[in-house]
Parts: structure tokens; C-alpha cells; sequence
């Protein structure tokens, strides 16, 4: 087990032992290492002007990823590369093709949001394909331009080319490659520094015996809400146990018409897979945060959390999905719906984790998820509801619905399910199904809604999945797969 | 000894009305640009926090610092006794701004005291062991509370012209509502930010990210009790500013000046997101209802408008913002008979302030509110309504506020736009959809814009510059412009060199400096291009008037046979390099360096009497929204935009294509999902994006077409002609919300007015459409 960090800065190697391992990354780019270029918008992961990539070894090859440095501690970076702004320039100074796009294309006023988004850019140039409007917004929802109106950057990421093969220097895929290599994958990490002890084991049986030992310590995956305890609440954390490095807790598999998912998987490792069995499971998938948080945060953690809006739990629950926990040796399966007892409380022991989720996924095709914000991309949902519905010869077979945001847990709708089980699926039986709705949720007001609207919403929302469900042909979504466009939706002109 | 360069072009590299890049869009994209927070700190710098109260108003009992004084890291506390000159940040000599609070609080976020440390965390966490007692009072949150309790930072003030009140008796229809628009945080990237160095003598050097140099100089100057030539103020770029920096910098620029100055050391104070938000005002919510008098033609007969303004604990700039709105209660609409007036509320909330469009943009939703409920009153297209509304000609071209429009192009630019976004097929289009859409409804907007230029405060209007030529002939540019991402800097480098006939890599655009251009207005009302531009351009002149005379001298020609043509002067027979010339020139003890000053002609207002030539000149645009609404869950999506925009003789069209869309967006976001919440303790929930929510890429929609007007020419003699850009096509964004409410409008098949306040978030757009539906079973 190793006391120090070692990773690649660009295409130098750094190894550092005496540091606060929640020290953020972003913190650590601007005061230790002097480099100015990536912002600070928000400390929160949400405005994406830190935005930083990261390389990491995947099967041998290069694989890189855009995160938000705001909210990443400095040790995860362990057996990567991080790649920032300053990287990007030829060893001739020429800028490179993302850059010289977003000048050409105007892309940038004020500047200050700019080299978070070449950083996204320069990510999904990395991924390579046609660049469709679709994938341009996926992958910048997350940085937020309050100058351009985004026009320009669309332009530049349209016109800013494949990613090219580049020899010597911090793109070099190969060399790179074979640096991380050299300096060892993401490899059990014990760091004692500044009062604060970090963990890094790499098994979980190894977690297993670090949390008997530590039973109150602060588990951290993707960092997207623990960050914001460093850096919003002040907090300070000890001991952390990162989950990162366990690649058992990465593994996603599908056996006998199951989906398991290990607590450490992210929401954008599992998008594709779970979008190919539940489509709109997929969409609130791609709804969730931005693509830097979605490539940091854990559905694990999205679960664990025990937030009331949290948006994996109520789909998860309404496709019957199972917890699997861990303690010791010793494991335990429980529904999903009960491990969230009251707000803030869940069915966890101390030394306790979740391990794995397990999702039936032979209803998953016919799951309808909603989800409520004011904003439809990278925003915390106000109202989600979750219909797991079966209906044969226009008649309900089975109903689960669970919402988010309608009560201080994610919540089963048993008096709505209750009302529509058995029954014919008609007006009549919705508008009784509506009123169970009215009886069984007391939601609250806040900033996001108010507590009439979300019980309105969630009224409306079971309209609009008996609508979908009985009348194929209507029209009921503005976003999404099969959502409204128009023929005029021809990119426009700017002259 | 002079440089053999040849000069193969006849046009130079980078005059006015060519497509030029940001100056810094280089050195955005591979971050080399500077912002304060970038700059090498000196040695031992400090980092200055505030501490915020936690009760919207009340007593301070007891504020007992002396732990934090001791705690790891500190080098001094500030509280308001620590102040050796004045307690207070106002922009306008109202007094009621305090830099830190003494004795009473009057709002949740207002800092109590400042503690500067080593670390920011070390000066974080010394905040903590203060202790604060605060007893409270009454609270006056809501306008409504205000305007019951008349609680007021100025005297309500009314414009009127013709005789309203028997017009609206005597008028065939007559209507009255009410709309609540809210408040937009700024949400520039980067967040408030100043680093104070001090000097000798007590000096101190702040660079700070403002619009407002001078203005942050006065009051810095002000609370360390000294005079303002002992404060430079120094800006190279903004992330951003919006109107969020002009009077909001000083208090953090203050706060670092006096601790740098009590410490010896350099202090920086940036506001973190949370503490901006909470900390600095926005724009101004309102409330307004309107009276309105009219004939079965549409046509406005009379027509009284009476806002109210939230505007925080302090007057700030809410007198002018708020006049600015009443001055764009006409949008493009004549009105013959009208009264308009407006309250502006003391709340025990932050100091509202200046946000893009300063008033104008509240004050045009409320004319647009207008002109929907007569359209849909008498079953007309809303288009048809704004046509008949419009100024037009002698008679129908005089505004509230006694000033003869003499620009009016907002009948061409509706016409031209209303062809091409194809607005009468569209409509019908649309109709045919909702028919037949049973949850989706589409509805679409065209909106105009006419907004006035100039500062209403009529001494404001005047800029100057600075500029050196050095003996190589490169060029110094200086001016009290600042930029904020809007392009100014690249505009009047493009105006001298034109000017100079020189190529623009020759002109080294430098940083806004309260010692080289002194007394400067802030970068705001649009204006910077239009002032600094003349400016700069006086001082070119001067010093190009002086390089002809000493050519004519030198070569023995007449001045009129002296002329500059790319990169060359050529004087009679001879022509030499711009480079040569000045070298000659310098030998001949030429002065090479002139300051250039301009004010805006023509302009007086008598705010006693409401009536006079508050604007120089208007600047105009419309667009045509198409949006679709959910009428179950309130979510609407922007399908299609279409601009058309009048910016004169564009000194650089690509840079205010930018700034149109841009505005266009921003605007859309104050009117659709940026929500300012806060709870009935007076505390702002919504104060970071994780709560409150502006644009992102996916909610420009695919189809949006800008034009820059083609047949654009100011009428007045602005800097090449061209117009102000900066503010004007927020307010474009207004088709938005009047697209969702056509859209709700359908549900009535078109004659029931949307009741939508802004913005028009899910939940109001639902609650509008439930509105709707439970009023059109009732008829």
C-alpha cells in the first residue's frame, strides 16, 4: 500500500504524500501548481468553468473523461493523468483544433467559462464520431456561458474536427499510456496528512475491513455531493475511504434478465447499457447533472445518499430493483424501497455499505419516467414519477409508481397503485388513481416547487402516462426520444 | 535606420466594420488570459472574508470579534469602527450603503465584519468564533409589504402626458391587470473579486473586476478617509459583469483596500458563488398594474401604469433603474394619453442594482402584457395589435416623457421579420397542431424593441481616452471603457486604427486605469462603444491633426495634400511608412500623445417636469419565438428564434451578433427558469446553480436565425454610425414569454389572456393554464 499520490500533470510525473487529501483538485491546480487557466464559477460542480480531463488506462489504452476539479479531492487523481487548459498547445505553441474552433467560431466573450469548455470539448472530441447537436448538448450541459447564448460554441464544436494523433507531449495517447503504466494503476492508497486519513483500498473485502475499523468514516465515490461538504459546508472529513479504486464495485453485468450494478459504477458507464433495456430510464440517466458529474457520480452513491431527490431511486424502486449490503463478511438483500426509512435515515448498519443494485429488467422496457425541473438539463428534480405499469385487454395487471420529491424519502404511491390494480385502465379508474395521489402525499414547498404543484404535477403525471399507455399516437414530450421537433429545426443562420 | 516595411494592402488589417475576433479570444481558450484571481499574488497576501448576518433586520447587540482576532492565520478583523473615513459604498451620496453594518442590520447576507488570513480557509473559519447577537425587528420583505407600509428608498415619481384619465373613461374598452416580474442574479462566471496592494504615503493599488473604476476609486478612497488621488483602480477584464460590477465592486474593494492598508500587506477579496449571490444585488423584481383604455381597433387611448420596484435596503441605483423603466413603458407604442408611476420599495433584502437593460426591460414586459390583453380582449392576432400601436410620423411620434421619436424603424424591422420567419404561415401552422394536439400546444411570438441611448443622467455622458504613439509608431490605447467580454476593447482599437490608417496588431489595447483616464462614467446604458469609441477617436485626430501639420511642414505640401492610406502617409510626391513618419516626427519634437473627450450631444432631461431629450438616439429590434408547453406538467421547450436587430453601421459585426444572441439568451433565462427564491425569513435560497438555473447549450434551440439589420444607419452622428449594442436584445427575449402565453392562450382558443407571471417557470406556466381552462368553462 503506497503513502504517496502519483499521477501525471500534463506529461510530468508528480508524487505527493504531504498534502490535505481534500484538498481539491482545483485548489491544487491554482495555488500549488500555479496554473491559472481553469476557473473557480461555483465550487459546486454545476457551472463546469473548472472543467479539467482526465486520462486513465482502460484496457491498455487511453480513455479520458471530463470532471469538474471543483469538487475532486487531490488523491483520487492517483494512476491518472490530468489534463488541463495548459495542456493542450502543440510543443511548437500552436493552439490546438479545439481551441483555434472556438476562436474562429467566436466562441468565447468574457472568457472566463472558456477553458472549462474547451475542456469538454476536447473530451468529446476524444470520443470520437459525428458531432450532432445532441451529443454537442450532452456534453456541455454542464458548463454554463452566461455571454454567448452557446451559439458560437455549438458552431465551434461542430467545426472542430476529429481528434488527431499527436507524438511527444500530454496528448500523446501512446506514451501516455504507457507512463500510467509505469506508475501503476489506481492502486491501494493509506495517506495521513494535515489530521486527515485517506484510504484507498482496492478490494472489497479490503473496504469490508477498513470500514469494521472505521465505522464512521466518509465513504466517497464520485465526489458530487462529498465535495460540496469540503467546499460548501466547510467541512472537514476524517477519515475518507475512496471507493474509486475497487474495480469489483465497477462491474456491470446482465445474467438471467438481471442487471447488476456495483456501487461503483458511474451514471455515464451505465447510461448505454440501461437505455438499451428501459429507454426512459436512459433519458433520466442523461438528465442527471452534467456529463462531468455523470462521469464522476456513482448510482451507488445516488442510492446511499438517501436524498428525497435523488433521481435513481423512485425508477429503480418502481422496477422492484433489490440492494445488496455489506458488512463484514457478511451480506444482505433487501428491496430498495426499504432502505430508505425516514429523511436522512436509511437501513444501514454502521460499517454497512451498498454494494450492488439488482434490476429486473423484464419491465424495464415499459418503465415512464418524468422528471420535474425548472430547467431540463443539469437540474435538481422538483417532482419525479416513476410508472412501472401492465395492462392486458385494457386492464391493469400490476402498478408500481414511486416519485421523488413528494415526500422525505423516495416513496411508493401503494394507495394510487391500490386504486389502478385489477381495474379496467379507463378515465374513471385514473381520476380515483388521481385522488389516492391527493390522500397518500404531503410534499413540501421549497425553492424548486411549491407543495401544490408537486402534487398537481404528480396528479398530471399519471394522466400523461395514461395517455401514453392508451393512446399511442399523442404527443406528450418535449424533450427525449420521440420528443416534439420542429422541420424548421435547421441549425438557423447568423449573420 | 528606418524599417524597410512594404505595404501590399490598400486596406489595413483591422478597421472598423470588420469581422475581428475578441482581442483575447487567443488567450481565452488556452486560459492565459488574466483575471484578478489569476494574478500573482505579492508575498503574504491576505484573503478577506466577510462575515454575513443571519437576520434580515435587527439590532446588533453584541459583536465581540477579539477570538477571531486570535485565531491561526489572522492578521486583523474589521468591523465598522475599524473605518477611518466614511461607513459607506453608495453609489449616489445617499449615505445609506455601510461597508460593514454598524448597529442595525437590514438584510440577511449584509456583512457584519471581515476577517482577513493567511488562508481563505483560516479566515473562514476565524468567522466562526465572533460572536454576534442580533435582535430582531420587523421585516419588510415582499413589494407588497412596502407598499402598504410605504416603505420607500426614494419618492414615487409619475410621468404623464395628454389626459389619461378621461381617456379612460371616455375609451370604448377599457381593461385593467396586474404582473409580477421577477428579480435575475448576474451569475457572471467569475464572481466579485478585488486584490489591494498597498503603496507608499497610505496608497493603495486595487485591481478589481468593475465597470466602474472611477466609482470603486471615490469609495474606496471614502471609507479609508483619503483623497481619491491616493487610490488607482486598475481592470484589464471582467468575467463578466452584466451591471453586476458597477456599484457592486466597491464594498469588496474597500474591505481589501483597508486591510491591505492596515495590514501592510496585499489583500484579496473574492466572493465565493454562494457569498456573491447572497451578498450582491440583482435586478430589480416588480410589480405592476395597468389601466388601459382603448378602441375596437386596439388602438391604446389612454393608458395608466403604475410599478413597483423592489429595491432592497438602499437606494443604489434604483432611482435611475427604475425612471429607466418607466422610460420604456412605450416600448414602440405611442401613447396618447398616460400616466406612469413608479414606487420604489425598501425591503430588508440586498440592495437591488443595475442589470443589463436597467429598468428598460421590466418596463417593456408590462407594455407587451398590454398590448396581449387588448389583443386578446378584441380576438386579434397580438401581432396586429403591436402594428397599430406603433410610432408612426408627426402626431403619433411624441413619448411619455415629451421627446420626439425621430428614428422610428420598428414598423421595417416587424415587417421585414415578420416575412421572413415566415410569422402569418407559422401562426396558422400552429393552429392546425394544437387542434389536433391534445397535451402539447405551440404558440408564437413576435415582439419589438425600442430602447433609448444614453445614461438618463444626463452628466454621465461623457468618456475620454489616452493615447500614446511611441517613436516605432506602435500605439497605446487607453480609455475608461472597461471590458467585460462585450468587445469594447477590439471596437475602439478598431476605431483608431482606422483612424491612424494603421493595422490593428499595431495598437496595444491596455487596462482600464483610474490614473491614466481619470473621472470615467461606469461601462453601462450600452454605452461604452459610443463614448469611448468618440473618445479615442478625439485623440487619434489630435494627434494625427499634428502628424499632418508637421508632414505638410517637413515636405512642404498643404495639410490637405497630407493623406493616410494603409500603413503609409503620403505627403505631395512623398510617401514614407505610418512608422517613418512619426520617428520624423519625434525628432521634430512632435507630441505624440494626446487624451481624446467626448460628451453626448443634444441630450437635456428636466426629471422635475418628466419631459425633455433624455436619449440620443434609440436602438431597435424584434423577434419572432415559437415555443411548445406541456399543459400537464408547465415545462416549455424554445423550438425556433428568429431576430432581426438594428445596430447601425456595425463597427464589428461578428462581436454584436454576440452580443444579440447572447442577450437574447440571457433575456430568456431572467423570463423562463431563473427563479430567485426567498423564504418568509427573508433569507435567498436559490444562491448558486445548483438552485438557480440560466441557460445551458441544450435550451438554445436549433432553429435560431440572428440578421443584423442590413439597412441599420444611425440618424445621429454616433461613432461611424453605428449603434449601441449591449442592452437592446436582452429585451428581444420578451417574445419568449409571449410565445408560452399564446401558447396557454390556445387552450381558449385564443381569447382568454394567459394570467403568466415571470418567469415563467414550470409551475407558473401550469398554474396559467389551469387558470385558463377553469375560466374558459365558465364562459
Amino acid at each position: 500500500m503506497r503513502d504517496e499520490i502519483r499521477f501525471l500533470l500534463g506529461d510530468e510525473e508528480r508524487r505527493i504524500s504531504d498534502i490535505d487529501p481534500t484538498m481539491t483538485v482545483l485548489n491544487y491546480l491554482r495555488r500549488e501548481e500555479r496554473l491559472t487557466g481553469t476557473k473557480e464559477g461555483c465550487a459546486e460542480g454545476d457551472c463546469g468553468a473548472c472543467t479539467v480531463v482526465l486520462g486513465e488506462l482502460s484496457d491498455g489504452a487511453m480513455r479520458y473523461r471530463a470532471v469538474n476539479a471543483c469538487i475532486q479531492f487531490l488523491p483520487t487523481l492517483n494512476g491518472k493523468q490530468l489534463l488541463t487548459v495548459e495542456h493542450l498547445k502543440a510543443a511548437d505553441g500552436a493552439p490546438h483544433p479545439v481551441q483555434t474552433a472556438m476562436v474562429e467560431a467566436h466562441g468565447s466573450q468574457c472568457g472566463f467559462c472558456t477553458p472549462g469548455f474547451v475542456m469538454s470539448m476536447v473530451a468529446l472530441q476524444a470520443e470520437g464520431g459525428a458531432m450532432d447537436r445532441g451529443r454537442i448538448d450532452d456534453a456541455l450541459a454542464g458548463n454554463l456561458c452566461r455571454c454567448t447564448g452557446y451559439g458560437p460554441i455549438i458552431e465551434a464544436a461542430r467545426k472542430m474536427g476529429p481528434s488527431q494523433a499527436l507524438k511527444g507531449g500530454p496528448l500523446d495517447r501512446d506514451s501516455i499510456a504507457e507512463r500510467l503504466a509505469a506508475i501503476g494503476p489506481d492502486g491501494a492508497l493509506a495517506l495521513v496528512s494535515d489530521g486527515t486519513r485517506y484510504f484507498a483500498p482496492t478490494s472489497i473485502d479490503d473496504l469490508s475491513q477498513l470500514l469494521g475499523d472505521y465505522p464512521e468514516a466518509c465513504l466517497l465515490a464520485g465526489a458530487t455531493d462529498v465535495g460540496l461538504w469540503v467546499t460548501k459546508q466547510h467541512r472537514r472529513l476524517d477519515p475518507v475511504i475512496y471507493l474509486g479504486a475497487i474495480d469489483d464495485l465497477k462491474r456491470l453485468t446482465i445474467t438471467n434478465g438481471e442487471l447488476e450494478i456495483g456501487a461503483g459504477v458511474t451514471y455515464e458507464d451505465a447510461l448505454e447499457a440501461i437505455a438499451e433495456h428501459a429507454p426512459d430510464l436512459g433519458e433520466l440517466i442523461r438528465r442527471i447533472g452534467s456529463r462531468q458529474i455523470r462521469n464522476a457520480g456513482t448510482i451507488g452513491g445516488n442510492i446511499a445518499n438517501g436524498s428525497p431527490i435523488g433521481d435513481m431511486p423512485p425508477a429503480l424502486i418502481a422496477l422492484d430493483a433489490r440492494l445488496v449490503l455489506r458488512r463484514g463478511e457478511n451480506s444482505r438483500e433487501i428491496p430498495l424501497e426499504d432502505f430508505f426509512i425516514a429523511y436522512g435515515k436509511q437501513d444501514l448498519e454502521p460499517g454497512e455499505f451498498v454494494e450492488k443494485v439488482r434490476v429486473p429488467l423484464s419491465q424495464a422496457g415499459r418503465l415512464r419516467c418524468y422528471k420535474i425541473s425548472k430547467r431540463f438539463d443539469q437540474d435538481i428534480t422538483a417532482v419525479l414519477g416513476a410508472f412501472n405499469l401492465s395492462v392486458t385487454n385494457g386492464r391493469l395487471q400490476s402498478a408500481r409508481i414511486c416519485f421523488g420529491g413528494m415526500a422525505a424519502t423516495p416513496k411508493r404511491a401503494r394507495a394510487c397503485e391500490a386504486a389502478l390494480i385489477g381495474k379496467p385502465w379507463n378515465e374513471i379508474t385514473l381520476a380515483a388513481a388521481r385522488d389516492a395521489l391527493t390522500e397518500e402525499f404531503q410534499p413540501i414547498s421549497d425553492m424548486r416547487a411549491s407543495a401544490d404543484y408537486r402534487l398537481s404535477v404528480a396528479r398530471n403525471l399519471l394522466t400523461k402516462a395514461f395517455i401514453e399507455t392508451t393512446q399511442a399516437e399523442t404527443q406528450t414530450r418535449l424533450i427525449g426520444p420521440g420528443a416534439l421537433a420542429l422541420d424548421s429545426a435547421d441549425g438557423g443562420t447568423r449573420v | 535606420m528606418f524599417e524597410a516595411q512594404t505595404f501590399t494592402s490598400a486596406r489595413i488589417q483591422g478597421g472598423v466594420r470588420e469581422k475581428l475576433p475578441h482581442d483575447s479570444g487567443a488567450k481565452h481558450v488556452t486560459g492565459e488570459a488574466f483575471y484578478i484571481d489569476d494574478i500573482v499574488e505579492p508575498l503574504g497576501c491576505l484573503h478577506v472574508v466577510a462575515a454575513k448576518s443571519t437576520i434580515a433586520h435587527g439590532r446588533i447587540i453584541k459583536l465581540n470579534v477579539s477570538q477571531a482576532r486570535e485565531a491561526p492565520g489572522v492578521a486583523c478583523v474589521l468591523t465598522a469602527t475599524d473605518i477611518p473615513g466614511q461607513n459607506d459604498v453608495s453609489p449616489t451620496g445617499t449615505n445609506d450603503d455601510p461597508c460593514l453594518a454598524d448597529g442595525v442590520v437590514h438584510f440577511q447576507g449584509q456583512p457584519l465584519f471581515a476577517v482577513a488570513a493567511e488562508t481563505i480557509e483560516q479566515a473562514r473559519a476565524a468567522i466562526g468564533l465572533a460572536e454576534v447577537e442580533i435582535e430582531p425587528l420587523d421585516a419588510i420583505l415582499t413589494i407588497e409589504d412596502a407598499l402598504a407600509k410605504k416603505s420607500f428608498v426614494l419618492d414615487p415619481h409619475t410621468m404623464r402626458r395628454g389626459e389619461p384619465d378621461s381617456a379612460l373613461e371616455t375609451a370604448p374598452k377599457r381593461l385593467k391587470g396586474r404582473i409580477e416580474i421577477g428579480g435575475q442574479d448576474h451569475f457572471y462566471l467569475e464572481g466579485q473579486v478585488s486584490l489591494a496592494i498597498p503603496g507608499e504615503d497610505g496608497d493603495v493599488l486595487v485591481h478589481c473586476s468593475t465597470q466602474h473604476p472611477s466609482e470603486v476609486q471615490h469609495n474606496v478612497a471614502k471609507v479609508l478617509g483619503r483623497p481619491d488621488n491616493a487610490v488607482t483602480v486598475e481592470v484589464r477584464r471582467m468575467g463578466g459583469g452584466f451591471g453586476g460590477k458597477e456599484t457592486q465592486a466597491s464594498q469588496w474593494a474597500a474591505l481589501a483596500a483597508l486591510a491591505a492598508v492596515k495590514t501592510g500587506r496585499a489583500a484579496k477579496m473574492r466572493l465565493d458563488r454562494d457569498d456573491d449571490m447572497i451578498m450582491t444585488g440583482k435586478r430589480h423584481d416588480f410589480l405592476a398594474d395597468y389601466d388601459v383604455g382603448f378602441g375596437e381597433d386596439g388602438v391604446i387611448q389612454g393608458l395608466a401604469i403604475d410599478m413597483a420596484a423592489r429595491c432592497g435596503f438602499s437606494a443604489d441605483l434604483s432611482g435611475a433603474i427604475v425612471d429607466r423603466a418607466m422610460f420604456h413603458a412605450d416600448n414602440c407604442y405611442y401613447l396618447d394619453n398616460v400616466e406612469i408611476t413608479a414606487h420604489r420599495c425598501r425591503t430588508n433584502t440586498v440592495s437591488n442594482t443595475a442589470f443589463r437593460g436597467f429598468g428598460g426591460p421590466q418596463g417593456m414586459v408590462v407594455i407587451e402584457r398590454v398590448i396581449e390583453a387588448i389583443a386578446r380582449a378584441l380576438g386579434l392576432d397580438p401581432l396586429e395589435v403591436r402594428r397599430r400601436n406603433l410610432y408612426g410620423g408627426p402626431g403619433r411620434d411624441v413619448t411619455p416623457y415629451h421627446m420626439t421619436v425621430e428614428d422610428n424603424v420598428a414598423d421595417q424591422l416587424i415587417d421585414e421579420l415578420s416575412a421572413s420567419a415566415r410569422y402569418v404561415e407559422r401562426r396558422a401552422e400552429i393552429e392546425t397542431f394544437n387542434a389536433k394536439s391534445l397535451i402539447l400546444k405551440r404558440g408564437i411570438a413576435l415582439t419589438p424593441v425600442k430602447f433609448g441611448i444614453s445614461f438618463t443622467t444626463t452628466f454621465l455622458n461623457q468618456a475620454g481616452a489616452l493615447i500614446h504613439v511611441y517613436t516605432d509608431g506602435s500605439v497605446h490605447l487607453n480609455h475608461g471603457g472597461t471590458e467585460m467580454g462585450q468587445g469594447l476593447f477590439i471596437k475602439v482599437a478598431q476605431v483608431v486604427a482606422e483612424e491612424f490608417q494603421i493595422d490593428l496588431d499595431r495598437i496595444k489595447i491596455s487596462a482600464t486605469n483610474t490614473g491614466k483616464v481619470p473621472n470615467t462614467s461606469a461601462t453601462a446604458a450600452s454605452s461604452g462603444s459610443d463614448m469611448n469609441g468618440m473618445a479615442a477617436l478625439a485623440a487619434a485626430r489630435t494627434i494625427r491633426e499634428r502628424l499632418v501639420a508637421f508632414a505638410a511642414r517637413r515636405f512642404g505640401v498643404a495639410e490637405s495634400d497630407v493623406t493616410f492610406r494603409a500603413n503609409r502617409v503620403r505627403a505631395g510626391d512623398h510617401e514614407l511608412s505610418f512608422a517613418e513618419l512619426v520617428k520624423l516626427a519625434y525628432l521634430d519634437r512632435v507630441q505624440l500623445s494626446a487624451t481624446g473627450f467626448y460628451r453626448t450631444p443634444k441630450i437635456q432631461y428636466d426629471r422635475e417636469t418628466a419631459s425633455g431629450r433624455p436619449f440620443y438616439y434609440f436602438a431597435y429590434g424584434a423577434a419572432v419565438t415559437e415555443v411548445a408547453i406541456d399543459t400537464l406538467t408547465g415545462e416549455s421547450k424554445v423550438l425556433a428564434v428568429d431576430i432581426l436587430h438594428d445596430v447601425g453601421k456595425s463597427l464589428n459585426p461578428v462581436i454584436d451578433l454576440g452580443q444579440v444572441e447572447g442577450g437574447f439568451i440571457q433575456g430568456m433565462g431572467w423570463l423562463t427558469t431563473e427563479e430567485l427564491f426567498w423564504n418568509n425569513e427573508g433569507r435567498l435560497a436559490t444562491h448558486a446553480p445548483s438552485t438557480y438555473k440560466i441557460p445551458t447549450c441544450g435550451d438554445r434551440p436549433e432553429h435560431f436565425t440572428v440578421t443584423l439589420w442590413e439597412r441599420g444607419e444611425n440618424v445621429e452622428e454616433t461613432i461611424h454610425r453605428s449603434k449601441a449594442v449591449g442592452e437592446p436584445p436582452l429585451m428581444l427575449a420578451i417574445s419568449v414569454p409571449h410565445a408560452i402565453s399564446d401558447a396557454i392562450s390556445s387552450l381558449s382558443g385564443g381569447r382568454l389572456l394567459a394570467n403568466l407571471d415571470m418567469p415563467a417557470t414550470p409551475e407558473r406556466v401550469l398554474a396559467a393554464v389551469e387558470d385558463t381552462r377553469a375560466r374558459e368553462s365558465t364562459t
